[in-house]
């Protein structure tokens, strides 16, 4: 091996440490360190607003909802990329990855476009039925859906490529139906990265902004979620609130992916 | 008949533009009898892999039907044929203790707990893995788990045992002694069982019947003896052994005398150019007007009573009932029958 001189060596790591600070470490802990400057009671009356309260709890429904939406089709769209050849499983794949090169506010638009209950393209249909979607429950989990959509299928499908289809074979050939198969086989064997995708997912769907500002209306105490909070809190002069509530956005991101890397098992990975 | 398959073909479809579809089998015939142990031979991409895993349901044939016990398998599914596949790379349920693999089977079956843990109990004593039951797949060797593989197929007593390369991802220590105990295991249980290999030596070895399939099609059937006495074209011959070209013909270098005088029908005269010694046995390549480099094989006694040194001259002649076969390439458009030298 190629010793590094140690001088090199030194400069790297405070290139990198000093990067990671300076984007990440200090402006998050200025985060923490504001929402605590008087002690809790920043916290105390942020929760004792109803508005922020009722922010929280309906992004907590918006994000488990649209948690579990993704979990079922990203792995149904993995085993699909990964176990059958179609014409048109290219474009399958890079539709995929679209939410991570749109604009969130542009999906917000688009959903907005096509469901709106006025001059939308789908949207009188539904009202007519009784179904609201924009500026309502269902546009919020959709808008969520869509920028959280690549999480669980990309950590899925380099799991399910290198676990091969042998194991599947072989439980065919004893017996298995392709529910059982399922079940016995291919779940166990891609349930770690089924699981980091889900927190992924929660982790974004929780900090989703651009989306669900155009698309939920941001009516305050009906359709407005917890990032929308923080941005009002913080124009309207309620700095302390406004940290208070990022703070606790990031602490439940934060403790789900620590919680993730305790369960894990060493051996993966 | 325990395994009936008519004319199956099957194409893969083409890799890139402008590259016509793979054809892996050709009109494949074939009839599998109960309780043997058959070889499917021949060189890789051959087919003979593609052939298992239609008989296994594993993929599906263009054209074509397959019987298993008389009954009609071509469209039922896997898990309904009732086969038991051992995978070349063990394909081990990575999540499971060896144990739990082996019960794998009858758990799906839903057989009573008692019942299953009997059977596997028996089972890896047949494998001689009973002390290596709580173990992860992670945590045995290659030769181990492919014992364990073998010993989940056979859990659910299928009634034919189809493996793939079996031994082809182990080193050759452990394949040689796997190869022996799969001929013993076969005594024991008697199941029919089809096996894929690319080693002429394995299936010589170990099977009672042998197939060989070259570019999707089936080259010759019959045992062990008729294959390397009796075969029946000069691929066959030359992937069963090895063989040199005498004279316009395929023969194997251990056939050829080395004799003073030409005192031989279908003797030829050449210059011996190169003697090696390897162990026990003497090479010595002959150049004759019509072949560069025969290749002969002497025992160490029969060089030292020939007494041939490098510069020699000598005649080659086959040994009495010595097998040749034409070769191909000569422009020739039916294949003529092999014959037996020195019979007239």
């Amino acid at each position: 091996m190629v010793e590094t001189p140690t001088a090199v060596r030194w400069l790297l790591r405070v290139v990198v440490v000093g990067y990671l600070f300076m984007l990440i470490a200090w402006p998050t802990s200025l985060v923490v360190q504001r929402t605590f400057e008087h002690g809790l009671e920043g916290l105390r009356v942020a929760l004792s607003d109803p508005d922020v309260t009722h922010a929280l709890w309906l992004t907590a429904q918006v994000s488990v909802i649209a948690v579990i939406i993704n979990l079922v089709f990203g792995v149904g769209v993995s085993l699909l990329l990964v176990r059958s050849r179609f014409v048109g499983r290219r474009l399958l794949s890079a539709l995929i990855d679209l939410p991570l090169a749109v604009s969130p506010v542009v999906v917000g638009l688009a959903l907005v476009l096509v469901y709106n209950g006025r001059f939308g393209w789908f949207g009188p249909f539904l009202e007519q039925h009784g179904i609201q979607v924009v500026f309502a429950m269902p546009g919020m989990v959709m808008a969520t859906c869509f920028v959280a959509l690549p999480l669980v299928v990309r950590e899925v499908v380099p799991v399910l490529e290198e676990i091969g289809d042998d194991q599947e074979q072989a439980a065919r050939c004893l017996g298995a139906n392709s529910m059982q198969t399922f079940w016995r086989i291919t779940l166990p064997g891609i349930k770690w990265a089924v699981v980091y995708g889900v927190v992924l997912s929660l982790a974004r769907s929780l900090g989703e902004f651009g989306a669900v500002k155009v698309v939920a209306g941001n009516v305050t105490g009906e359709t407005q979620l917890a990032t929308l909070v923080v941005q009002q809190k913080y124009q309207n002069f309620e700095q302390e609130t406004a940290y208070s509530v990022s703070f606790i956005l990031a602490a439940a991101a934060v403790l789900c992916i620590v919680i993730v890397s305790l369960l894990r098992p060493k051996e993966n990975r | 008949m325990s395994i009936d398959v008519n004319g199956i073909t099957k194409r893969f479809p083409a890799t890139g533009a402008g590259q016509a579809p793979f054809l892996a089998l050709d009109d494949v015939s074939l009839s599998i009898p109960s309780g043997q142990l058959t070889a499917l031979l021949g060189p890789s991409g051959g087919g003979k892999s593609t052939l298992l895993r239609i008989i296994a349901g594993l993929e599906s044939p263009d054209a074509g039907t397959i019987e298993i016990e008389g009954n009609q398998a071509t469209h039922l599914p896997p898990q309904k044929r009732n086969v038991g596949f051992v995978f070349q790379h063990y394909a081990a349920f990575k999540h499971m203790s060896v144990a739990k693999n082996v019960a794998f089977g009858l758990e799906i079956r839903k057989r009573p707990k008692a019942e299953v843990a009997a059977r596997v109990a028996e089972l890896l004593e047949l494998v001689h893995l009973t002390q290596f039951a709580h173990r992860l797949p992670a945590q045995l060797s290659g030769g181990q788990r492919q014992r364990m593989a073998l010993a989940r197929a056979l859990a659910v007593e299928p009634s034919v045992l189809l493996l793939d390369e079996p031994f082809g991802a182990l080193d050759a220590k452990v394949r040689k002694e796997l190869r022996d105990w799969l001929r013993r295991l076969h005594d024991e249980v008697h199941v029919t069982t089809v096996f894929v290999t690319h080693d002429q030596e394995e299936a010589l070895e170990v099977a009672d019947e042998i197939v060989v399939i070259n570019d999707g099609r089936i080259e010759q059937i019959g045992t062990p003896d008729e294959l390397y006495d009796k075969p029946a074209n000069d691929f066959v011959m030359s992937f069963l052994g090895p063989v040199t070209r005498l004279d316009g013909r395929l023969i194997r270098p251990h056939d050829i005398e080395l004799r003073p005088s030409a005192d031989r029908l279908g003797a030829v005269p050449g210059v011996v150019t190169r003697v090696v010694r390897v162990g026990f046995e003497v090479r010595v390549t002959v150049e004759t007007s019509t072949d560069p480099e025969v290749l002969v094989v002497l025992t160490r006694a029969q060089a030292r009573e020939a007494a041939v040194g490098l510069g020699d001259g000598v005649w080659c002649a086959p040994v009495r009932g010595a097998q040749t076969v034409p070769v191909m390439s000569a422009v020739n458009g039916s294949a003529p029958a092999p014959e037996l030298a020195g019979s007239q």
